[in-house]
């Protein structure tokens, strides 16, 4: 470290290489204290609650299969379902219908993260637009995406069509809110920063603006994908033309009596929902840590 | 700025030259006056602090010198000076590192890319804080992110097209959220960075005592309009203690001119 000598440090104050002892000491003083837990601990911590859980699950769900209050062929218990998922598993059936389910899921969130984007960019920075427009999505995000499934028919016939437009309707307001909130929620300090450094125009948006945005989009995202897969399986659960889906196979499932095939589906579909979910509170969550913003 | 008043003949050219500048917010019967008819010469290389209550329009003084607001009458000329201004928060960016921070004021000043990673280095070693480059804004103390405010500062008064032109460093109440001892040792830093870098200093605060302990003049602004009531040159040799006695009762006699400003608005 360099030390400033070549001053004479005047009688008074501290010279400064004891100037910059005093503040090195102050810093390391103020930064003690702030110790991390171990990464496998950190994990171990955050997971048995998880499996606690799903065993506590297994064990209510057995309990009322034993207590005899529906029918075996009506409510079968676990070790009937997962032979049956395993199977599903083995003979491919299952890999097929997620296979065709993950590419609309896909599809329609990429669509609705681009049609979400603009609209949310457009509403936030355009006065007359965000008069015009903000409540309304405010208000499409509360209206089931479910509600628009007949129209959707009716417009699309049973058709891909006819999914992709409900699984846009449901996430694409959802993104543009978070896009909306994000911008509303930059600090007024840092946008006078960014003017004191000279950022205008598309500067401003490059250094200031999107990164400033982002958790708050991120947040849009996660909450646009429930909204998605909710409105996904909807979708496929009421416009089936015969191509094998997740959805689909639930309404197979039940026309067959095959309650265990039923729940087996159910299970497929609720561990993707919590897979994609946590994935993005994982984004969500390094992010805030990154920033500071998760308040520790 | 605008038009750049040529200084005077037999006058010494001022680093910042404020001119019968007035600024309203609004208009009609409404109409706030912020500042009204102020008038300052800063010299070169000098630090001024303005001192006044709430309401003295400090904030509005300093937006304005930084051009980022236009007055309502007058003119303000800062001979082309590069301005630089820090505020109360440091108002990092939390996305970036610390280094990142002052890349992007030096990019913004026109550095080249092969540069400025060292020239931000060369920066945080003037504020004490090597190693600490890699790190986000939250993961320093309240004083270490206020020095990264102060080097991100001094990286905007680096011009790469015209090194020689000089450098207006304005401070709105830099250290008014931080604890006595870290504002101490703040005073002896930013101190030295100003006599190391010979800047022009535009300091605002509230502490009569700071203003003391740093100013080579001391400018009081009355209150709802800001006007400039009165200056105080401050005789005492540098370096000076916050606590010795002189500041004491320089700071005294100020107070006591602030006080009879402010019970005006008693009535």
């Amino acid at each position: 470290m360099a030390v400033d000598t070549h001053k004479t440090p005047p009688a008074d104050t501290p010279p400064d290489s004891a100037l910059q002892r005093q503040i090195a000491g102050l810093d390391a003083l103020e930064l003690a204290g702030a110790t991390t837990r171990g990464r496998a601990l950190r994990i171990w911590s955050s997971a048995w609650p998880k499996l606690g859980a799903i065993v506590l699950g297994l064990l209510v769900w057995q309990a009322v299969v034993w207590s005899g209050w529906k029918e075996p062929w009506v409510l079968p218990g676990p070790a009937d379902v997962f032979p049956e998922l395993w199977k599903r598993i083995e003979d491919g059936s299952l890999a097929e219908s997620t296979a065709t389910t993950m590419q609309r899921a896909v599809v329609g969130f990429a669509v609705s993260v681009a049609i979400g984007t603009l609209i949310g960019a457009a509403v936030a920075r355009v006065r007359v637009l965000r008069a015009a427009f903000g409540s309304l999505i405010t208000g499409l995000q509360t209206l089931p995406s479910i509600v628009w499934l007949p129209f959707a028919v009716l417009l699309f016939n049973i058709s891909e069509s006819a999914i992709l437009f409900v699984v846009v309707l449901g996430a694409a307001p959802s993104i543009a809110n978070g896009l909306i909130s994000g911008v509303d929620y930059i600090p007024p300090i840092l946008q006078r920063a960014g003017r004191v450094m000279g950022l205008r125009g598309l500067n401003m948006y490059r250094h200031l603006i999107l990164p400033a945005t982002l958790p708050a989009f991120v947040s849009g995202l996660k909450q646009g994908w429930a909204f998605a897969w909710r409105s996904l399986m909807a979708g496929e659960l009421i416009v089936n033309f015969g191509r094998k889906s997740l959805g689909a196979q639930l309404g197979t499932d039940r026309d067959v009596n095959d309650a265990a095939g039923l729940i087996a589906t159910m299970i497929v579909i609720l561990v993707i929902g919590i897979l994609v979910d946590v994935a993005f509170g994982a984004a969500d969550r390094s992010l805030r840590r990154r920033w500071g913003l998760d308040g520790s | 700025m605008s038009q750049a008043l040529q200084a005077a003949p037999g006058r010494t050219a001022a680093a910042v030259r404020l001119d019968g500048v007035s600024k309203a917010f609004g208009s009609g019967a409404g109409a706030l006056l912020a500042l009204d008819n102020v008038s300052l010469d800063v010299r070169p290389g000098e630090f001024v602090c303005l001192l006044g209550a709430s309401g003295c329009g400090k904030s509005t003084l300093l937006n304005l010198v930084a051009d980022l607001d236009r007055p309502s009458a007058g003119t303000i000329d800062t001979g082309g000076a590069r301005v630089a201004l820090m505020f109360q928060e440091p108002a990092l960016f939390p996305w970036l590192t610390v280094t990142g921070n002052l890349e992007l004021a030096l990019k913004m000043r026109g550095v080249p890319r092969s540069e400025r990673r060292g020239r931000a280095a060369d920066l945080l070693t003037s504020v004490h804080l090597d190693g600490f480059a890699k790190k986000r804004p939250h993961q320093l103390s309240g004083g270490m992110r206020q020095r990264v405010a102060l080097a991100r500062a001094l990286a905007l008064t680096v011009d790469e097209k015209d090194p020689d032109t000089g450098t207006v460093l304005l401070m709105d109440e830099p250290f008014g959220a931080l604890d006595a001892m870290t504002r101490d040792l703040l005073h002896d830093e930013i101190e030295r960075i100003w006599r190391e870098r010979g800047l022009t200093v535009l300091f605002v605060t509230h502490n009569v005592r700071e203003a003391v302990r740093l100013g080579d003049r001391v400018v009081l602004l009355s209150s709802r309009p800001g006007r400039v009531v009165e200056e105080f040159p401050v005789p005492m040799e540098r370096p000076r203690r916050i606590d010795s006695t002189e500041v004491a009762t320089l700071a005294g006699t100020i107070t006591d001119r602030l006080r009879e400003e402010v019970g005006r608005h008693g009535r």
